[in-house]
């Protein structure tokens, strides 16, 4: 029996958590004395009030698109990978050597071997948590979180000493050729001769975000491969009964779930800095299991929960930026979103089925 | 009809206090809801002092349900309890206790790693120091077990004990605490017919001392054989009261299901034909390093159902899972003449099946089918790699949600929706939804465990139906369940496991419960098989 009707399970609850999330927040930022009206209404303002804004919320967004869908993927088979960081972070690696490689004559033969690149990287470094957990039982959750550290530290390693432009005291790689160069809404718009979206990072990678959500729908809910995923994901003994190997169902989601996360790579490191950087990723690795939580592990959900938290980034920006409220508090902010929409969802759920079944009671009895 | 039950209502309520006593059980008006659905409806029962009252009805008919009002796990949401003719509201089951109402789950609360003792007094300690807690209790144990036959070392581990004994500890707590009224939920799904006949000689003994007891079963026999009287629930309403005397078997499953019902299931002598299934000395160790399986040797023919009657838990699972393609083992499995893998890269699920063998698992729940599934993606379950539910890349759900629908009404499925997730459907129509993706294989060999657990009356008939007609076009069909008289009924031979072993065969024609209770409780009569 459905206890809420669809709409209020997609729609109205994460708006109530929202709410109640926005309430809590309003109240700290009163308590430092700012006026809570004033900061969401910079927030927005910065986020949404111009297109430079939109364009960096966007570029924002395509980050945690890619690493909500990382999670989401292997979440549908019932595995945490908590390990979006570290293989965003070594799919930077990958699209840096492919991009480094040659002179790129043009982005449209560039993009996709960097996403190859990256893809590849990334998947690397989800299979060996997912082997140990398949093969030797090793808590995928732990390995992974341990592998995020291990790849901070070998980037920071590969930088510093092996990939750093000789002479410079940047540990970064040097620039990538032009011809890498990825087309910015700003470069687009203006072949219509607009001249909007200036100087934010938002970039085609951002299409290819949307369609990575695209193929995971497709992936999960029309292929052997997702069906099997799903099936092993909601009872394992039941998939061992259909014949479904759980080695393979655990290496296959993991890689997947990897390569998409590496591929967050050819938005911040190709689109974005032109050039791999220590700590790329600022944490968005991370805040993919908060979008992945938040969307309910559904590619719309996904598309949806990355551009709250693309906002809450951007304006979280401006608002230290303009109001002099420390960036602590917005990271405070974020925390309070994900607390509501995540782990408090059965303190909003609860009384909202109670409610939905007295209000379905009487029409009931009327029937009858 | 209507008013005959209502007649007979009025009548056990005669014979029931004939005492001056007033009922130790009362319910007046009862009734639950859950949202929408009315789990119990205006149910009033009585149960006169030192009865022992069944209470039979279907799956979903809200005995359950009715249970837990009486023990503070729900609270009603109308109607009144009365104890011994007071008025006891029992909003939790702290209250019960007081109240003098024991209850005995279906499966056990005891802590495995704790002893006897210690879990009769757990929740029951008089102070912060135990032994003077132990010591009382030790003494009232050996006191209980002389009055009513409930002999358990006090001492023992609960994980050294047997089912049997372990149900015992549940009603020595239940009468540690004073219990006068005592409600036993299914209680010998668990047991050996010899255990089960030992637990009503016990309840037989406690109702000699005056306690009240309240027996929830789907076996029409036990109720026959134990109770007093009988109340018939169906659908959240109670169906009546009768005294057992003037019942049959017959009228009782025809009260639940609300139609004529057929318990005895109505087939030819089997004609077998060729060795299908062909098993020699098959072992399985498990990841414990437990020897499950102890060499079994086994053969199914075309045309016949092999019974494998036991107690659950003594390698049946084992042999399902083996054979089916989810559990590693060793030895010789030939299948229409040509061995199995049994350890290799063709040991899986996927292998068996293109081999044809299909298999409708005990555990519905968890192996047969994804409760959080719809019905149709249930129908490609196991079989998703088959090229007709498959284009070149993408699955063909329409395909699949076409067979799903077919299936639906070939079995009767009920509702035929083919989008409803398989946690809504009743056990029956689950059952169907698993039986009705493994038959349309058309395979060799059936794999069939526990084809009835948790299924209604009503359905129980249809399945054994298409089991039967099954076999009677040629299949070879292995049955496994612990329900003894389904196997008497279905098999046309049975073989009884014990602790990994078969301890041997027997025609259903020529053998009875009690020969084949000794057998599962691992004691060999006769020197050989019923091979004559």
């Amino acid at each position: 029996m459905q206890k809420l009707p669809k709409w209020a399970d997609i729609v109205l609850i994460p708006l109530i958590n929202l709410l109640l999330a926005f309430l809590v927040s309003g109240l700290v930022i009163l308590a430092i004395g700012k006026d809570p009206i004033v900061a969401i209404q910079t927030m927005i303002d910065g986020a949404f009030g111009s297109t430079t804004g939109l364009g960096y919320t966007l570029y924002y967004a395509t980050n945690f698109m890619f690493t909500g869908l990382a999670v989401s993927v292997a979440f549908q088979a019932r595995i945490f990978n908590i390990g979006g960081e570290g293989q965003a972070l070594l799919g930077g690696l990958g699209v840096a050597l492919v991009c480094l490689a040659i002179d790129w004559p043009h982005w449209l033969v560039a993009l996709p071997a960097a996403a190859v690149g990256g893809a590849v990287f990334g998947a690397a470094w989800a299979f060996i948590p997912a082997y140990l957990q398949a093969k030797r039982g090793s808590h995928i959750v732990i390995t992974t979180i341990m592998f995020n550290f291990i790849a901070a530290s070998l980037i920071g390693f590969l930088l510093a000493d092996l990939l750093k432009v000789p002479g410079s005291m940047d540990p970064a790689t040097a620039n990538f050729p032009p011809g890498a160069h990825l087309p910015t809404f700003n470069d687009i718009f203006a072949l219509f001769g607009l001249d909007i979206f200036k100087h934010a990072p938002v970039n085609v990678s951002f299409f290819v975000a949307l369609f990575c959500a695209f193929g995971f729908w497709v992936l999960i809910w029309h292929t052997r491969l997702g069906f099997a995923m799903r099936a092993f994901g909601q009872s394992e003994r039941g998939a061992k009964f259909a014949g479904i190997s759980p080695l393979k169902i655990t290496v296959i989601a993991m890689l997947i779930s990897g390569a998409l996360a590496g591929m967050m790579a050819i938005n911040n490191v190709m689109g974005e800095s032109e050039r791999l950087i220590l700590n790329a990723t600022e944490g968005a690795g991370f805040i993919g299991i908060a979008v992945a939580l938040m969307g309910r592990s559904h590619p719309i959900g996904v598309i949806l929960a990355s551009i709250l938290f693309g906002f809450l980034y951007q304006g979280g920006a401006e608002l230290s930026l303009w109001e002099g409220i420390p960036r602590e508090l917005v990271t405070v902010i974020q925390g309070l979103v994900i607390l509501f929409t995540g782990a408090l969802d059965g303190m909003v759920r609860r009384p909202l089925e109670n409610l939905f079944l007295i209000l379905r009671k009487p029409t009931k009895n009327g029937a009858v | 009809m209507q008013s005959s039950v209502n007649e007979e209502r009025q009548a056990t309520a005669a014979p029931a206090t004939s005492a001056s006593l007033p009922p130790a059980i009362e319910l007046k008006g009862i009734s639950k809801a859950f949202g929408p659905v009315q789990a119990n409806k205006d149910i009033t029962i009585s149960v006169a002092k030192g009865a022992i009252h069944g209470i039979v009805g279907e799956n979903g008919a809200g005995k359950s349900t009715l249970m837990s009002i009486l023990y503070g796990f729900y609270k009603a949401d109308e109607g009144e309890i009365r104890i011994d003719g007071n008025l006891t509201p029992i909003p939790d089951s702290q209250a019960a206790i007081r109240a003098g109402i024991g209850m005995v789950h279906q499966h056990f609360k005891l802590v495995e790693n704790f002893t006897v003792l210690e879990n009769v007094v757990l929740g029951a300690e008089d102070g912060q120091r135990l032994t003077p807690s132990l010591s009382k209790a030790r003494k009232s144990l050996t006191q209980l077990a002389k009055e009513y036959e409930l002999d358990v070392d006090p001492d023992a581990l609960i994980h050294d004990l047997s089912v049997g004994h372990q149900q015992r500890v549940e009603i020595l707590k239940a009468l540690y605490r004073k219990a006068e009224i005592l409600i036993l939920d299914e209680p010998t799904g668990v047991l050996t017919p010899a255990e089960a006949d030992h637990l009503f000689r016990i309840l037989r003994n406690l109702k000699n001392e005056g306690k009240t007891i309240l027996l929830i079963t789907h076996k029409l026999r036990e109720i026959m054989d134990v109770t007093d009287s009988v109340s018939v629930m169906r659908r959240g309403e109670m169906k009546g009261t009768i005294p057992t005397s003037t019942t049959s078997p017959e009228d009782l499953a025809e009260r639940m299901v609300g139609r004529k019902v057929l318990l005895q299931v109505d087939k030819t002598a089997a004609q077998p034909k060729e060795n299908i299934l062909d098993i020699q000395n098959l072992e399985v160790i498990d990841s414990a390093g437990v020897r499950r399986l102890k060499g079994i040797d086994l053969n199914i023919r075309a045309g016949e159902i092999l019974g494998i009657a036991g107690v659950s838990g003594n390698g049946q699972s084992e042999l399902m899972e083996v054979l089916g393609g989810y559990r590693k083992g060793t030895g010789s499995v030939k299948l229409n003449g040509q061995e199995l893998d049994l350890t290799g890269k063709h040991s899986d699920g996927q292998s068996r099946r293109h081999r044809g063998i299909a298999h409708v698992p005990e555990d519905r729940h968890r192996e047969g089918l994804i409760l959080e599934f719809a019905a149709w993606e249930n129908t490609a379950f196991g079989y998703h790699n088959e090229p007709e539910y498959n284009g070149k890349i993408l699955m063909d759900n329409a395909a699949i949600r076409k067979t799903c629908a077919e299936h639906m009404e070939q079995f009767d499925v009920r509702p035929p929706n083919p989008a409803l997730h398989a946690r809504n459907f009743s056990g029956g129509n689950q059952q169907k939804i698993v039986l009705a993706r493994e038959i349309s294989r058309n395979p060799d060999l059936l794999l069939i465990g526990q084809p009835t657990r948790g299924v209604d009356v009503g359905a129980i008939e249809f399945i054994h139906q298409q089991i039967i007609e099954l076999r009677d076009q040629g299949k070879a069909i292995l049955l496994v369940s612990v329900e003894l008289e389904e196997i008497l009924s279905l098999s046309d031979r049975i073989a009884v496991m014990f602790d990994g072993q078969i301890m041997g065969e027997r025609h259903p024609e020529t053998t009875n419960e009690k020969e084949l209770g000794l057998l599962m409780a691992g004691m060999n009569t006769a020197t050989s098989g019923g091979t004559a």
